[in-house]
């Protein structure tokens, strides 16, 4: 894919992050970089520290030692919300929808965040809010056709077959409008039809919107497919950082994922 | 709603003709923009709403284009491809083509790259519009193979903003560049229209070919348009009625329901948001005059009862109880026959609770006239939707014919007949049985196909349609079945395999069924359950099963089956010509057929002969005492690759009944 794809400078930078819960060290100085307009996957064995990752950078999980840096913006501790107001969407690894809600109102909560008339307005239906939300209903309307889920808009997600409730939350993701796009296993448990739709609409959305996506992904087909780069976490250490070939050929990431002996 | 027991119908409008010298789409179009440029042309429901645009607004539209096909080179009696699902800028493609004296060839959306291929090479199309980046893969897969191509025009740029673009131009590029071209040749389009006339070719249609190779059906405007006033006569079709193009726009009907008639009687077109809308947009919509095969009013009959299967106790009592109403007097309300002020009462109040609701549920609350074709309907399922009060008729006509041949008038509507005559067309019954006709819609011929253009249009000017029939005493044609699929037993009996295929399917459980017979000693039967029923069926009676291969092998299952084939024999014991072909054996297939696998046509038509050949050690089982078999068959998926399925089929015997001794050895029908 993409000859011409700019990777640029780096967005978000952790450095030397060390998370533990009591006594269990989840990370213990990792260092990562995401450049812009980049693909970066995450990978490591069963409780290396992945999802806990994602958590710290989009402030989820406050670190214990570490920084990060977004946008130039230096910081320890941060809210959740206040990770979205910077841009920084997620998706989740159990999928975490509005079940009784339709795809159309789930998406819409993702432009919660952009809608500036206060409770007032909003009781008032007409005037100022109607125009408001129907300006973001055209937002959300162009996500449903990009994701292809045109038949579903009005149907309750709890009713969805489970590969259609992750294309619902990417879409509830992409409502934001996210400079970065962290997506927790957006490929488990879907079978290969569902696995390469989603492939393409992840390149889509790097590709037309030039959004900087971080995955973390069991499929190494897809990660080696999709990604720019890839770092790899074994019991929350980093191990290996590069090219998607350059860290297969990796002896420790070999070793990792056959489970060789761990030396303390 | 309309007052159920109104006749819904005006009287068909004599003399309804269009002006002569509107003789061509481009014409009828320009007409249509002075007349009414402000009624709605086309829809299309895109981010969630309806768009529309007006007659005037469509014209501009099809201006651009054509003036961007010329600037690209397209020149009088070049063939403009046009592959994708039904879209305004699609639909918009053909009269873009034939204003510069072009001729459109639209080709099956679902159609995979190789038979993509043969029909853009051997209709010599130099240029193409494919919908999307899907469409737009399929071609590039074959290009090299097509040196005749010269551009290809893509409507939705979505993912392919890293494709080669020397041969690739976006449609608002093509209409950019349409617009300068305009400007520096003032008076250029008006001139390629005029030059126009009724005999040019204005399509050639692709043939799904139950039989080899398709063949292109070359039909003229002249063929087009005439039968189009012919039937918009019969039905008095107005400019207010609202339809739904969903349907292949490859396919005959489509050009004729979509474009045609929509231009000459000035309606409106609706195109759906994607393929998988189709059942909501078509509620939302709520179209007056609508066409299906029968296998969607079936589909629709299947979830309807599925659904019903599901719902309270007394919901599902007011069902049955005001169907049994419906059926006993709807019918006869819709053709306006003397029903007693107590039973329309009941049909009243059961419009009210069920019939009505359940029509507004399906979009069918203000369908005036429905058509169906192409197969026979169930007469169950027919039925079903007369008694609604949804006038439903069976019409009856091929791509060589333009569509139309018989229709059923209004108040005489039957589940066995395809009805008369439209104005204009004739009908014999030749010597063998088979079905004859005569009409002004009656192709130009099949495109680079002399030999079978001959075998079609006879030197006496009658063109045989392939299909054996017989005219009854009111005038009505029926239809048995392909003229050279009827066949014999070893005995001599008559054997129709459509005849009983349909039966069988008549029932939801059975999606296909194959039905083997000539010179062999009695009738067999493949049969394809329908994985949606059968499943539901499954459930409520407590069956597991793991997927569709381990269902159809389930010994309930092929009890369930055997009912309907019991039943089915039982019909035929009563019809005294067909009683000596009941099915002896049959067997449930392991596998759906598809197209993708040559199985069925781009239609969903049964190949008898090539599954026969396919699953020929099937076939010698059952003419065998075994009660197995076993097979091992090629599937392709569907991005195209490959791989083999294999299964041990089981084989049942089913119980016939006794023929009754009085018939005589038939004769083919006449």
């Amino acid at each position: 894919m993409a000859s011409a794809k700019r990777i640029g400078e780096p967005i978000l930078k952790a450095d030397h992050i060390s998370l533990s819960f009591g006594g269990v060290k989840a990370l213990t100085d990792i260092s990562v970089e995401i450049r812009e307009h980049e693909i970066l996957a995450i990978i490591g064995p069963n409780g290396a520290g992945k999802t806990s990752m994602l958590n710290v950078i989009n402030g989820f999980y406050h670190p214990q030692l570490g920084t990060i840096t977004f946008h130039g913006e230096t910081r320890r501790r941060m809210r959740p919300h206040q990770a979205a107001e910077q841009g920084i969407a997620r998706t989740f690894q159990n999928v975490a929808l509005f079940r009784g809600m339709s795809t159309l109102d789930n998406i819409m909560t993702g432009r919660l965040l952009r809608m500036r008339r206060n409770f007032l307005w909003q009781t008032l239906y007409y005037g100022p809010a109607l125009k408001e939300e129907l300006e973001h209903r055209e937002y959300v309307e162009e996500i449903i056709d990009f994701l292809e889920i045109q038949a579903i808009r009005k149907t309750p997600v709890g009713q969805l077959p489970y590969g259609l409730q992750k294309r619902v939350e990417l879409g509830r993701a992409l409502a934001m409008e996210p400079n970065l796009l962290l997506l927790d296993e957006p490929m488990a448990g879907m079978n290969v039809e569902e696995k390469e739709d989603m492939c393409r609409f992840i390149l889509d959305v790097n590709d037309e919107f030039g959004t900087t996506i971080a995955l973390i992904e069991h499929d190494m087909g897809v990660v080696m497919d999709i990604s720019d780069r890839v770092v790899v976490l074994d019991y929350g250490r980093k191990i290996a950082d590069g090219a998607p070939d350059v860290v297969r050929a990796d002896q420790a990431v070999i070793d990792a994922y056959l489970g060789v002996a761990h030396k303390e | 709603m309309a007052v159920a027991e109104k006749v819904i119908h005006d009287a068909p409008k004599a003399g309804a003709a269009g002006d002569p010298a509107l003789d061509t789409f481009p014409k009828l179009l320009l007409d249509n923009a002075r007349r009414r440029g402000n009624r709605p042309a086309m829809r299309e429901k895109d981010f969630g709403i309806w768009q529309s645009w007006t007659w005037a607004e469509a014209a501009e539209q099809v201006r651009d284009l054509a003036h961007g096909l010329a600037a690209m080179g397209f020149k009088r009696g070049d063939k403009l491809g046009i592959i994708g699902d039904n879209r305004p800028r699609l639909y918009w493609a053909i009269p873009a083509a034939q204003s510069l004296g072009g001729i459109a060839v639209p080709v099956y959306q679902d159609a995979v790259a190789n038979e993509m291929e043969y029909v853009l090479d051997h209709a010599e199309v130099r240029f193409i519009l494919a919908e999307d980046q899907e469409q737009v893969d399929k071609v590039l897969s074959v290009l090299e193979r097509l040196p005749r191509i010269e551009g290809i025009i893509y409507s939705d740029p979505r993912g392919m903003r890293h494709y080669d673009r020397s041969r690739l131009t976006s449609y608002e590029e093509v209409q950019e560049r349409g617009r300068a071209f305009g400007a520096e040749h003032p008076g250029f389009l008006e001139a390629e229209i005029a030059k126009g006339s009724g005999s040019d070719v204005a399509v050639i249609l692709y043939t799904s070919g139950t039989t080899g190779q398709s063949k292109g059906v070359m039909l003229t405007f002249d063929n087009v348009i005439k039968m189009t006033w012919s039937s918009i006569a019969f039905e008095g079709l107005r400019e207010d009625e609202e339809v739904l193009a969903y349907l292949p726009m490859a396919w005959v009907g489509d050009y004729v329901f979509s474009l045609s008639q929509s231009y000459c009687a000035g309606f409106c077109v609706s195109c759906p948001e994607s393929g998988a809308t189709v059942m909501t947009d078509l509620r939302e919509l709520g179209p007056t005059y609508f066409f299906a095969p029968p296998s969607i009013y079936e589909n629709i009959l299947t979830q309807v009862m599925i659904r019903m299967e599901d719902a309270g106790a007394l919901k599902r009592w007011l069902f049955k109880r005001f169907m049994a109403v419906a059926r006993r007097i709807g019918g006869k309300i819709l053709d306006g026959e003397k029903v007693s002020l107590g039973d329309r009462l009941l049909y009243r109040l059961g419009n009210l609770l069920i019939y009505g609701p359940l029509k507004n549920t399906l979009g069918f609350s203000r369908i005036r006239l429905a058509y169906t074709a192409g197969e026979a309907i169930g007469p169950d399922i027919f039925n079903f939707y007369r008694s609604l009060g949804m006038n439903i008729k069976q019409l009856y006509g091929m791509t060589e014919c333009s569509v139309f041949l018989c229709i059923q008038p209004n108040g005489q509507v039957r589940p066995d007949t395809v009805g008369t005559t439209v104005s204009g067309a004739e009908i014999r019954i030749s010597d063998d049985g088979e079905v004859l006709y005569r009409s002004p819609g009656v192709f130009a011929g099949y495109y680079k196909n002399p030999q079978a253009t001959a075998e079609a249009k006879r030197p006496d000017g009658w063109t045989h349609s392939g299909d054996a029939g017989f005219l009854d005493d009111m005038h009505h044609l029926h239809i048995i079945d392909r003229a050279r699929d009827v066949g014999k037993l070893q005995d001599g009996t008559l054997f129709a395999p459509k005849f009983i295929e349909n039966k069988l399917k008549f029932f939801p459980y059975i999606r296909e069924a194959v039905a083997f017979g000539p010179n062999r000693p009695y009738v067999t039967v493949f049969i394809n359950i329908d994985a949606e029923a059968v499943g539901n069926w499954a459930e409520r009676n407590g069956i597991v099963y793991g997927g569709y291969t381990e269902l159809a092998s389930l010994d309930k299952v092929y009890e369930l089956i055997q009912g309907c084939v019991e039943q089915v024999n039982r019909d035929l014991a009563s019809e005294p010509h067909l009683a000596g072909s009941q099915i002896r054996r049959f067997l449930i297939l392991h596998k759906m057929l598809d197209a993708d696998d040559g199985e069925l046509t781009r239609t969903r038509k049964v190949r008898r002969r090539f599954i026969g050949d396919r699953y020929q050690p099937l076939v010698d089982a059952l003419y065998s005492e075994r009660d197995h078999a076993a097979i091992e068959t090629q599937v392709t998926f569907e991005d195209g690759r490959k791989g083999t399925l294999q299964a041990d089929l089981k084989i049942r015997n089913a119980k016939t009944q006794p023929i009754p001794a009085t018939v005589e050895p038939l004769r083919r029908a006449s």
